[in-house]
């Protein structure tokens, strides 16, 4: 299966305006000097973006399979909580002025932290793609024991070995 | 001889338990598909921060070598390559083990790994430092266009695309210069205060490898289908270490075969494997028997992969070009340590280079003894869950990333180049000329700098610089080098495409 043409001029603009938008802060930015480099290779990534470019226009552009429906389908939950644990339960993101000293807003505001979160996110994760039934008790606790034991090891290897200090958020 | 006199360091107490836990550790993580050699070292590399850097190499190396030999049992076993160059291995391995010959199969695996590992290794030995002499030459022109040809190299043979390979090396480079410039103090491309320190390479590495694969884990949904091992009926080694005595043909033409592919910068051992099965089964008398379980297949492909491994190493010690994918983490692990690669490696750091060199050599032997106790266990551990796999790397990413410089910019850096490079993979582009770009591009960058300071003394006039660059017999043979990789590849792209075209035709 290859992508659609659609889908060719989709990542292929994208990597047009990136290359431009590269070319563009190269040759303008000061000092000249900082440039001289990024000018040189954002010459060649240009010329290369728009051949990549004019290839997807033409139909020409072949070469690997795109994201059909069923796979944004299935990665769709774990990218989410990917990006949630991620961006914003291991540590907490954000500065809003106007919210600060809302108890919601602060306790919001600093995340799970590392431990809790990546705990959760495990178990999610594992939950969502494994396919024994909902119904089934003995596979709920399953999924416990092998997240406990998973962190368990991490918090082993991190914490105690390894000596890493991390966030600790509202929780652990 | 050098080499002989840093043996001592492998038998420490601790390097030589991180030898023997990265060999194990290798092999498992070799053994279960969807964790690349490649992901495996990056996963391994914040680990190493709190051991010196020979012990730090050791781990490395040990994973590097074990890995990629732990994903033939995958091959033979549950007819999954653990690592794309176990693809060959697939081929007669997994057949012979549906005829029972599972622990035959597994043990001529493991040896022709082995031998082929050896020799490999020897001539990372004796080669290495005949390439350092040779180096010392290199002035920052020749170093500049060294760079420029790794990346063209990999972008262009290691990609599906012409175009897209050398665009993603240009991706690559880029992301290299986001920062401060090391000179004038200049902000460049900093978009977002993560991207303030630059990207740093450990980060990158994980996001680039791992992420991608988290996602293909999750694209795949609740998947029920369950992946089934053969049985493994006894099989007396001695009878197996004596076929392989009598397989000279395949091993040699594998050996060869891996060795040469590991020397030539950005290739990998997944070419190494298959062309050494191809030329295994022209040179055999018995060539309708491959793929139908006939072991030669499997001693070419498996002492090929691992022959390539210690090659691939010589460009990367002495002119900083990585053989391999791997070889380029490996990279990201030498330059994090403080280990800058170059023609005086031997003289700077004589001590951590040896030492790991021949860690390397007794962790070939170590390979074929554990990986012949252990395959079927590591055979078990590979059926595990993909759900399970997924989220374990997930949060390895996590802590691995974090735990470089204690930086969560590090972490959103290493998600969002994943998600990047998730979606350019859908669309053919590869990994492995990002992550070039991104080492290289530093290193490049220096040397093109200090070039032109130089051009600026030693000619007059506006074109200076490209006076220097472009004049003198090394200079033009790597200006040759880079258009000759990009024109050899332009040429083969095209010729495929054709090919697909007329067989699209015909079937038409």
């Amino acid at each position: 299966m290859t992508a659609s043409r659609t889908q060719h001029l989709a990542s292929s603009s994208i990597i047009l305006v990136i290359a431009l938008l590269v070319g563009w802060v190269s040759f303008t930015e000061q000092p000249a000097e900082a440039f001289l480099f990024p000018r040189l290779i954002s010459i060649f990534f240009m010329v290369f973006a728009l051949w990549n470019f004019i290839r997807a226009v033409m139909g020409l552009s072949k070469v690997g399979e795109g994201i059909s429906g069923q796979t944004a389908r299935a990665i769709l939950p774990g990218l989410i909580v990917m990006l949630i644990y991620i961006f914003w339960a291991a540590k907490g993101y954000g500065k809003v002025p106007a919210l600060e000293g809302h108890w919601l807003y602060d306790w919001v505001r600093r995340g799970l932290g590392f431990y809790t979160s990546s705990t959760i996110a495990f178990f999610l994760l594992y939950s969502l793609y494994d396919p024994a039934p909902i119904t089934d008790i003995r596979s709920w606790l399953k999924r416990i024991v092998v997240t406990a034991i998973f962190m368990a090891i991490i918090y082993g290897l991190f914490a105690l070995l390894l000596k890493v200090q991390t966030p600790r958020g509202m929780i652990f | 001889m050098e080499f002989l006199s840093y043996f001592g360091g492998v038998f420490e107490p601790l390097a030589f338990a991180l030898l023997v836990g990265g060999t194990i550790g290798g092999l498992i993580l070799g053994a279960t598909p969807g964790l690349s050699p490649t992901m495996a070292v990056a996963l391994l590399i914040p680990f190493t921060f709190h051991l010196t850097a020979t012990q730090g190499l050791i781990l490395l190396g040990a994973a590097y070598t074990s890995t990629v030999a732990g994903g033939a049992v995958s091959a033979i076993l549950l007819k999954i390559p653990g690592a794309p160059a176990n693809i060959a291995t697939a081929l007669d391995g997994h057949a012979m083990a549906k005829k029972g010959e599972g622990a035959r199969a597994l043990h001529l695996s493991f040896l022709s790994s082995g031998i082929g590992g050896v020799i490999g290794v020897l001539l990372l030995i004796f080669l290495t430092p005949l390439l350092a002499q040779w180096a010392l030459a290199f002035g920052p022109s020749h170093l500049f266009w060294l760079a420029i040809l790794g990346v063209t190299v990999i972008g262009s043979l290691d990609s599906k695309s012409f175009v897209k390979g050398l665009l993603a090396g240009c991706i690559g480079l880029w992301l290299s210069m986001i920062g401060y410039d090391d000179i004038q103090g200049a902000q460049r491309f900093i978009f977002h205060d993560a991207l303030a320190g630059g990207i740093h390479i450990i980060a990158a590495l994980i996001g680039i490898f791992a992420i991608p694969q988290v996602l293909d884990m999750f694209a795949k949904g609740r998947s029920k289908a369950k992946i089934e091992a053969v049985d493994v009926p006894q099989h007396a080694f001695s009878a197996s270490a004596k076929e392989m005595g009598r397989s000279g043909r395949p091993l040699t033409i594998g050996t060869i075969i891996g060795s040469i592919v590991g020397l030539i910068p950005g290739i990998g051992g997944q070419i190494a494997g298959l062309v050494a099965y191809d030329q295994a089964k022209k040179f055999s008398p018995h060539k309708d028997k491959f793929g139908t379980g006939h072991p030669e297949g499997l001693i070419a492909a498996e002492s090929a992969n691992n022959a390539m491994v210690g090659p691939s190493l010589v460009p990367l010690l002495t002119l900083s070009i990585p053989g391999s994918p791997t070889a380029a983490v490996l990279l990201g692990g030498l330059l994090i340590h403080g280990i800058f690669p170059g023609s005086d490696i031997f003289e700077r750091n004589p001590e951590v280079i040896w030492t790991f060199i021949n860690s390397m050599l007794i962790g070939q032997i170590f390979m074929v003894i554990f990986g012949i106790v252990i395959a079927k266990q590591a055979a078990k551990i590979a059926q595990a869950p993909l759900p399970i796999m997924a989220s374990a790397v997930l949060v390895l990413a996590l802590f691995g990333s974090y735990s470089v410089q204690q930086s969560m910019g590090d972490v959103w850096i290493m998600l969002s180049l994943g998600l990047g490079m998730y979606f350019l993979e859908k669309f053919g582009f590869s990994a492995a000329p990002v992550v070039l770009g991104l080492i290289l591009g530093p290193i490049a960058e220096s040397n093109f700098v200090q070039g032109s300071l130089i051009a600026g003394a030693q000619f007059d006039g506006p074109w200076a610089q490209a006076q220097y660059f472009t004049t003198g017999t090394l200079n033009l043979v790597l200006i040759a080098l880079v258009i000759l990789s990009i024109g050899y590849s332009f040429l083969s792209h095209r010729a495929s495409g054709r090919a697909a075209v007329n067989v699209e035709g015909v079937q038409a």
